[in-house]
């Protein structure tokens, strides 16, 4: 229940943030809404010299839209991003899977920004950014830099933000009309994902126009289902359709293996998980 | 005349428990919110290996540390030579090692405490204790039970010669109560016309995980140690705190106050008690503990953890005609308080509701290199009604026989009872017909035995499974006589006292402990009823040895049917002396005194005295009877003579999707029979929180270690517990056939979901995929192990799931348990 000792500063600003982590050194930790740093502090697995606490910095909890992206803040509660009318219309499967994170405790403390830039292979929401082709913007003592989702995610718990940098938004393109289904399989309500699929349709009449694929848990970063999506497209959407283009879930993954799920079950849990997600979106 | 048995106002009413505000909102005292002024705090430093030679331990780092008052070993406190007790031994050659406060020369698992830190604050406490050094040389972890009693073995305790705590055996021939198993398996052997089914079970190990972590605070300033501990047991911790420190009883007070949980957890003498007593002592200070979730996971005793191999013998018309049991239990590194008699516990209930005519029970108990395994909830009882249940099923299937049919055809009948069963027990009361009959009614048995075969005819890939459970435990611990055969450490009375205010109010002191049961509530509405006061003029106490300083506290669902026992006696004592002062103040002669709902009143007249205006006139003193002490305060200790036997029909609807694997309890149906209802909403939420945990057992929990003997999952991220996301909406039901063992007719409900629903579970899981060649699905059922078993029954071949590999992600980060300093990103 006691973490080591360490530093804690709460700024106002962004700037004053990059200033204070500057300060801090490489020894300083981000805390966002602090569901996953708090654990692991009590637990004493790391043991950061200063905290960050982005708590205070009120520009980054907006949901808003900016032409054609929906841009939302870092420090935006799950619960506000799974709420909000413009998220729900606009990019409606990071609704769906944001619903699924955890429980309404987590949801209310936890972020959006918090939650991609820790980068847990099991997270919900990398996937969803990563299928999405969603936009890091990311501030640094030189200014800011836009990262896209694809070069974001760069190995277990290792993003594209660099050191004495801070995830400031994410940009998601709209996704307006489009069919969208999260499903998600683990062992409690509440638990992490063992595997997950995020799909994004674009319907045209009964046949798939467009499709986007990510999954959960299937390697050491969220994996965009290329394979899929290119067996997706131009197909009627029916159950012969998902099941053979869910056959390509496993391309390019390097699933882990666990008490929860041992490598293999994980690949046919891949596969199954996409074909009904893919039905499901397909409605 | 008669103060019991007739229906009152109180006995029956879904009252809400008068104790829940102060305990959900935590505006109450727990053990942790107790802190003396000049308070010093202790931190364990445990063992990362689970065995290991102690080299040397560095504490000059701690000892300069800020705010630190002392770091000892057990040697530095003098305690090297004090051993825990263990009040159960089963066998008059039971090995038992010295179980220490602090490891010594060697740690025999991983997490015991090898040194302690004191300081002014739980934090710096907590600092330096990353600043101890400790030298380990590695030694063989010992993991394996049959492998520990196999000839070579490494032994956890050298000195005992054996990794074998004992080996206890009950033979129905033998004992006289029925026949010989030997002959029943030979015989059925040699028959045509009979089936012998054999199976292995494995009674995965648990954590009980109550939400309270265990604390405790001693306060050695003052004439009496005062200790508070967040404990189901203050009156054994004192006589136990004698037993192992030399602390006289009389210089011991013990306190548990609201305590948040037990399960059986908190049925211990703790070692880091006796460390804070013993530097309470050493210091002169209030020193106080209260461990970490992951401390309590790692270190608190575990329980079940068995290997079961059952053999049942049956003519084919379904006739059971023997059962053969053979168990061995990891106790662990040590044995707990009563550790080694648990799976014996067990012995009496294989038998079940069954008329089974012979039966033979062997238990080995084996010690390894884990967290030591003690009670919880159902101790022994979960163990035994799972194998026979399972058994049941088993046989049901050889035989092509529907299996609540196979049982029916096996068990006692209503017009049979009482009844003495194989094992010796007299089952006082019950009606299996009854609670069946209702709950295949609620649950609609035979439309979904329809829904079942249109799925399987239909190839559904969603397949449907019936889980049936009728159970039946033994309640009540108990007759003091039995557990005095059994060669038990205490007795298994209760005590009461009842205490007539001036006020008329009433203070009932009880020796149970409730760790979240609703005593409070439960014996007001007794009391009420006994002597005919308001509900809310009724104040229970309890769990403070100076104001009831007789007690053996709660376990084993006792503390209704002999904790509420001995407060029914307390107040009828209370009534005969009310009787007698009424009777002097009225003038007319103590037969002609009538009591009914608190009023004395005078046969054929109307003049009377309440019972309110008796106890002021006790108080006053000023006109009472000449052989009679103006008193109408009474104790009583109650020794009940048999054993409670609560049963009921468990039905679970359990649909699994064979794609995945994925079990879904969609419907769970259960009557049970717990004799007279006290509350009714109490024995709901009973049974609700018990079937929550029995379901556990059977889909989510298992405390896994891997090759070196290290807990792998020990946080709540990845020891599994269900939420209520997670469990359908029970669909409960009580029938009543009262107890004629006790005055009240009760028979006790606190472990009756669990006992009951483990095997609903796992047989509903199997009879929904037994016909795709399914033959078992260890505990827990997860979708993996039933994804493995279809797979496996189909001819496909999968690989090997590690249970000692986390991967990186879902939760805590990086943490692998072999290198817990992995630094997360």
């Amino acid at each position: 229940m006691i973490p080591a000792k360490f530093d804690y500063v709460r700024p106002s600003s962004v700037e004053e943030a990059v200033t204070a982590l500057r300060d801090a050194g490489e020894d300083a930790k981000i805390l966002a809404g602090g569901q996953s740093l708090l654990p692991v502090l009590r637990l004493r697995l790391a043991a950061p010299s200063t905290i960050v606490d982005l708590g205070g910095i009120a520009e980054l909890r907006h949901i808003a839209e900016d032409g054609d992206r929906i841009a939302i803040g870092a420090m935006a509660a799950h619960h506000d991003v799974m709420r909000d009318d413009l998220v729900k219309q606009h990019v409606s499967l990071l609704s769906q899977a944001t619903e699924t994170v955890a429980d309404p405790q987590v949801r209310h403390r936890g972020t959006l920004g918090g939650a991609l830039a820790h980068a847990d292979p099991a997270g919900d929401l990398g996937a969803v950014a990563l299928a999405l082709d969603a936009e890091f913007v990311i501030a640094g003592g030189s200014g800011t830099r836009t990262v896209p989702a694809s070069e974001f995610f760069v190995d277990y718990f290792t993003t594209a933000i660099g050191e004495g940098e801070i995830l400031t938004q994410v940009r998601f393109p709209k996704y307006t009309g489009w069919s969208t289904h999260y499903e998600k399989f683990n062992r409690t309500a509440q638990a992490w994902s063992m595997c997950a699929v995020a799909v994004a349709l674009r319907l045209d009449g009964g046949s798939i126009a467009e499709a986007r694929v990510g999954l959960t848990n299937m390697g050491t970063t969220p994996i965009r289902a290329r394979g899929v999506e290119a067996a997706l497209v131009g197909q009627q959407a029916s159950e012969d359709a998902a099941r053979a283009a869910a056959e390509h879930a496993t391309e390019g993954t390097a699933a882990p293996s666990d008490a929860d799920a041992a490598s293999d079950y994980r690949e046919h849990l891949a596969r199954v998980l996409t074909g009904r997600a893919v039905l499901a979106a397909a409605g | 005349m008669t103060t019991t048995a007739e229906p009152t106002t109180e006995l029956g009413k879904a009252r809400t428990r008068k104790e829940d505000a102060r305990l959900i909102t935590g505006r109450t005292r727990y053990t942790d919110s107790i802190t003396p002024h000049g308070t010093l705090h202790m931190h364990v430093v445990r063992s990362p290996l689970a065995h290991a030679r102690i080299n040397g331990v560095d504490k000059s780092a701690a000892e300069a540390a800020p705010g630190v008052v002392g770091v000892y070993t057990a040697a530095d406190l003098g305690v090297d030579a004090v051993g825990l007790p263990c009040a159960w031994p089963i066998t008059p050659d039971m090995k038992s090692p010295q179980r220490p406060l602090l490891a010594t020369s060697t740690v025999h698992f991983a997490g015991e405490g090898v040194a302690v830190v004191v300081a002014r604050t739980a934090a710096e406490a907590r600092d330096a204790g990353d600043l101890v050094e400790i030298d380990y040389d590695p030694l063989e972890p010992v993991l394996d039970m049959e492998a520990a009693l196999a000839d070579g073995a490494t032994l956890v305790h050298p000195d005992l010669g054996t990794n074998e705590n004992a080996t206890w055996v009950f033979d129905s021939g033998a004992a006289g109560t029925g026949g010989s198993v030997d002959e029943a398996i030979s015989a059925a052997e040699a028959d045509p016309d009979s089936v012998v089914v054999r199976r292995r079970f494995r009674q995965q190990r648990l954590i009980p995980a109550f939400m309270e972590p265990r604390s405790c605070v001693v306060d050695p300033t003052g004439e009496q140690i005062t200790v508070w501990s967040a404990t189901q047991i203050p009156h054994i911790l004192r006589t136990m705190t004698t037993v192992t420190l030399g602390v006289p009883e009389a210089k011991l007070r013990v306190i548990a106050p609201d305590v948040g949980g037990g399960f059986g957890g908190k049925i211990g003498v703790l070692p880091e008690e006796m460390l804070c007593v013993a530097l309470a002592q050493r210091l002169h200070k209030p020193v106080k503990w209260t461990e970490t979730r992951s401390e309590s996971l790692l270190a608190a005793h575990h329980g079940r953890d068995q290997i079961q191999d059952i053999t049942i013998t049956a003519k084919r018309d379904g006739t059971v005609t023997g059962l053969d049991v053979h168990l061995l239990a990891d106790m662990g590194a040590y044995l707990g308080l009563v550790g080694p008699g648990v799976p014996i516990l067990g012995a009496f209930m294989f038998n079940a509701i069954y008329k089974i005519p012979a039966l033979k029970f062997t238990c080995t108990n084996v010690f390894t290199t884990k967290t030591l395994t003690d009670a919880y909830r159902g101790a022994g009882r979960p163990e035994a009604t799972f194998a026979i249940e399972r058994i049941m099923d088993e046989l049901a299937a050889e035989l092509g026989r529907d299996p609540l049919e196979l049982r029916e055809q096996n068990w006692i009948t209503h017009e049979e009872f009482p009844f003495t069963t194989v094992v010796g027990l007299t089952y006082d009361s019950g009606n299996y017909e009854q609670a069946t009959q209702q709950a295949k009614q609620k649950f609609d048995y035979d439309a979904l035995r329809r829904e079942q075969a249109e799925r399987r005819a239909r190839g559904d890939k969603v397949q449907l499974g019936i889980g049936i459970s009728t159970f039946t435990e033994m309640c009540g611990l108990a007759p003091s006589r039995v557990l005095g055969s059994l060669a038990y450490g205490a007795g298994g009375w209760e005590a009461a006292s009842i205490r007539m205010l001036a006020t008329g109010k009433v203070e009932v002191i009880t020796g149970a402990s409730p760790h979240g049961q609703g005593h409070e509530t439960a014996f007001s509405q007794i009391v009420a009823d006994q002597l005919g006061v308001p509900f809310e003029d009724v104040e229970i106490l309890h769990g403070d040895t100076q104001s009831s300083p007789k007690g053996l506290d709660t376990y084993g669902s006792r503390s209704l049917a002999v904790g509420g026992i001995a407060i029914v006696k307390a107040a009828e004592k209370v009534v005969a002396k009310a009787k007698k002062l009424a009777a002097h103040l009225l003038e007319a002669s103590e037969d002609d005194i009538e009591f009914n709902a608190g009023q004395f009143t005078v046969r054929g007249t109307d003049k009377g005295k309440a019972i309110q205006e008796l106890a002021f006139a006790a108080f006053m003193a000023h006109d009472y009877p000449e052989d009679m002490e103006p008193s109408l305060d009474a104790d009583a200790v109650y020794d009940p003579e048999n054993f409670s036997f609560p049963h009921g029909t468990h039905l679970a609807a359990i649909e699994v999707d064979t794609e995945t694997g994925k079990v879904n309890l969609r419907n769970y149906v259960c009557v049970d029979d717990i004799g007279t209802v006290v509350n009714p909403l109490i024995v709901e939420g009973q049974v609700h929180g018990g079937l929550a945990q029995g379901i556990a057992q059977a889909l989510y929990e298992e405390a896994n270690y891997d090759d070196q003997g290290t807990l792998v999952n020990g946080t709540f991220v990845d020891y599994t517990l269900p939420s209520a996301a997670d469990l359908p909406s029970f669909d409960t039901a009580v029938v009543s056939t009262p107890a004629t063992s006790n005055p009240l007719g009760v028979k006790g409900v606190g472990e009756a979901g669990t006992i009951a629903s483990t095997p609903a579970i796992v047989n509903g899981v199997l009879d929904a995929i037994r016909h795709l060649g399914v033959a078992d699905v260890e505990m827990p059922t997860t979708s993996q192990r039933v994804w493995r078993a279809i797979q496996e029954a189909q001819g496909r071949s999968t690989q090997e799931t590690p249970v000692d590999t986390h991967s990186p992600g879902a939760g805590l980060g990086s943490i692998d348990p072999n290198n817990p300093q992995g630094e997360v990103q």
